[in-house]
């Protein structure tokens, strides 16, 4: 894939890579339509966005790519079962209120979730607010208390334990520091993961 | 909708605004002819049909790059461009010609006016052929299925097999809407604008008491007024009644205030306030150019039309592309009827693309609010006809 390169984004690089060529993806909550438009060009796949914000919903147009305008806890509901391969939530997650509803409603429709999320133990969130006794900020999570729109703060570690505990199979997790994949003590040393979901065997998928 | 408004609400628009494709020609079309004749929905027959049609640009060798334009209610073939008898522009002139986003120098751009109307396809002010008369309430009660079939004619007679696109707003939408219903093998792309699957009580009850108030005029006479004029006060009240629900509540606050026409009441019951003075302006003017029994007619086919639970999308597999549209303001055709169009299409999984634009100006945005159509459906149609489905690779097989 050395089509990718230059000016990617790391997360977008990662979900690009965890997609087989010829899928069918939808992308909840695409913005721009960069992610999408790079799948559809070089994975040649069949995609399908979903974005509330108006200007964004035109520059996908302008990409050629389909979009509809919806806010992501009610984009899904119409789309039969299995209608996608993969359905995206990079960095929404932890905007979310409904979060298992969600990944519940995205594994119905999609057959695998690929899922991008900040994480909140990272090392220097946990200075923040361990030493210096203050909400963190840091570079994945760059909001000041009073004006995050983010509604759920979670770790790598506590997305492990819920995925086990719903019954959500991790077929690949990545951690990104920046713009380096890491492995080693991800849940201190990551600022993001991203998983890559689907059922467990036994519920039938 | 109607030309008229667009001359003095429309905004200044982007570059290609002036861009006009000058003088253009109203063509005709007959078909059915005896003994032929069209079966329209309601078990009737009609014949013979013809349909007043316009194109702007040029069929191209493979004929993959016609598009057509449907109008609303009182719309007409007549969508762009100029004609050699009147001063206003076609209704949707902004968005037709060189440059535009229904681009003449690539597209060719059909219109025609729909059957049961008064500007030159076959309605009630036609002759009926068994009695050399004006039909009037003798014309078959037709649908917006019939008026789609009747296009269908018109589309085999110019040789083309499958549309590039069919768009338009309002009445125009829900035609799109049929297209793909009755034909959807031969429509590439479809953008419904401010339309619906179906009339809401709310719709009906407007289209009805619009239709009361023609027919409560004693100049109606059953439909037969072609010798003694037509019922003018009617057809204005019901025009009127129309502008209200075509605006909104701030594009009217906007438009009027409370500004009075004079800087002093008068006491009596002429126009005091602007408002007043516009509507009684609209509807005086609309009587000069539309039928009232195609108004009836017209505005029962809107009120038939039913697609919803389904029927758009029936059984067999559609690879037509969607752009749906609708403007926050319009409480006509409220965005929650653009999002049940798009409920379906995500049911079947059709490839859609749906925008609530943002927009004061009520129903009336889809000839008015330019900016935000114009860059969706530039873009939208170019991908149609340049790129394979849905955004894959790079369309530069041009």
């Amino acid at each position: 894939m050395e089509i990718i390169d230059n000016g990617i984004r790391p997360d977008h690089r990662i979900i690009f890579d965890m997609i087989e060529p010829g899928s069918r993806v939808l992308d909840l909550g695409c913005g721009t339509g960069d992610l999408l438009q790079l799948v559809a060009r070089d994975k040649d796949a069949r995609v399908q966005g979903i974005e509330l914000d108006e200007h964004a919903i035109y520059e996908c147009v302008r990409k050629g790519l389909s979009v509809c305008q919806s806010d992501i806890e009610s984009g899904l509901a119409e789309y039969p079962d299995g209608s996608f391969d993969y359905v995206i939530l990079n960095q929404s997650l932890q905007e979310i209120r409904k979060v298992f509803f969600l990944l519940r409603e995205a594994l119905r429709v999609g057959n695998r979730v690929i899922v991008g999320f900040p994480n909140f133990a990272y090392i220097n969130a946990r200075v923040c607010l361990g030493l210096g006794g203050k909400a963190p900020m840091t570079q994945s999570l760059p909001y000041r208390w009073y004006d995050t729109p983010n509604v759920r703060f979670l770790s790598i570690s506590d997305f492990r334990s819920f995925c086990e505990e719903k019954g959500f199979a991790v077929r690949k997790a990545c951690f990104l520091n920046g713009e380096r994949t890491i492995t080693f003590w991800p849940n201190l040393r990551a600022l993001g993961a991203i998983f890559l979901l689907s059922w467990e065997e036994k519920k039938g998928r | 909708m109607n030309a008229v408004l667009k001359t003095e609400s429309s905004e200044p628009t982007p570059e290609d605004c002036n861009r006009s494709i000058g003088i253009v020609e109203t063509r005709y079309y007959t078909f059915a002819e005896p003994p032929g004749t069209i079966t329209l929905e309601s078990g009737e027959t009609l014949g013979p049909v013809t349909l007043a049609y316009e194109t702007y640009g040029t069929l191209n060798r493979e004929k993959s790059n016609a598009i057509l334009v449907l109008h609303a209610l009182s719309g007409d073939a007549h969508a762009a461009g100029l004609l050699r008898e009147e001063e206003a522009p076609g209704w949707w002139d902004a968005m037709i010609g060189p440059g535009k986003p229904f681009d003449t120098g690539q597209y060719f751009v059909i219109c025609s006016n729909v059957i049961g109307g008064c500007k030159g396809s076959t309605g009630p002010s036609s002759e009926n052929p068994q009695s050399g008369k004006p039909y009037g309430t003798e014309f078959p009660f037709v649908t917006i299925a019939d008026m789609v079939h009747a296009q269908r004619h018109l589309i085999d007679f110019l040789g083309i097999d499958r549309l590039l696109c069919v768009a338009g707003g309002s009445m125009g939408g829900m035609q799109a809407l049929q297209w793909v219903a009755s034909y959807p093998e031969r429509v590439r792309s479809a953008i419904p604008i401010a339309a619906a699957l179906k009339h809401s009580p709310q719709q009906i009850a407007f289209n009805e008491v619009s239709r009361q108030s023609i027919m409560a005029d004693p100049a109606w006479r059953d439909g037969n007024y072609y010798e003694t004029g037509q019922p003018e006060r009617g057809l204005s009240v019901a025009r009127m009644i129309g502008h209200i629900t075509f605006m909104s509540d701030q594009s009217m606050e906007e438009k009027f205030s409370r500004k009075l026409k004079k800087d002093h009441f008068n006491f009596n019951f002429d126009a005091d306030f602007e408002v007043e003075g516009y509507l009684r302006y609209r509807g005086a003017n609309f009587v000069k150019r539309f039928d009232a029994n195609s108004y009836l007619y017209i505005t029962k086919a809107m009120d038939y039309f039913d697609l919803s639970g389904g029927k758009l999308i029936n059984g067999r597999a559609v690879d037509t592309r969607f752009l749906v549209i609708s403007f926050k303001s319009d409480w006509l055709y409220p965005s929650h009827q653009s999002q049940e169009i798009v409920r379906q299409l995500k049911l079947k999984q059709v490839d859609a693309t749906y925008c609530e634009l943002k927009s004061t100006y009520g129903h009336d945005a889809f000839l008015v609010e330019l900016e935000g159509q114009t860059t969706l459906i530039h873009h939208f149609l170019e991908k149609t006809y340049l790129g394979p489905r849905n955004g894959n690779r790079n369309g530069n097989h041009r």
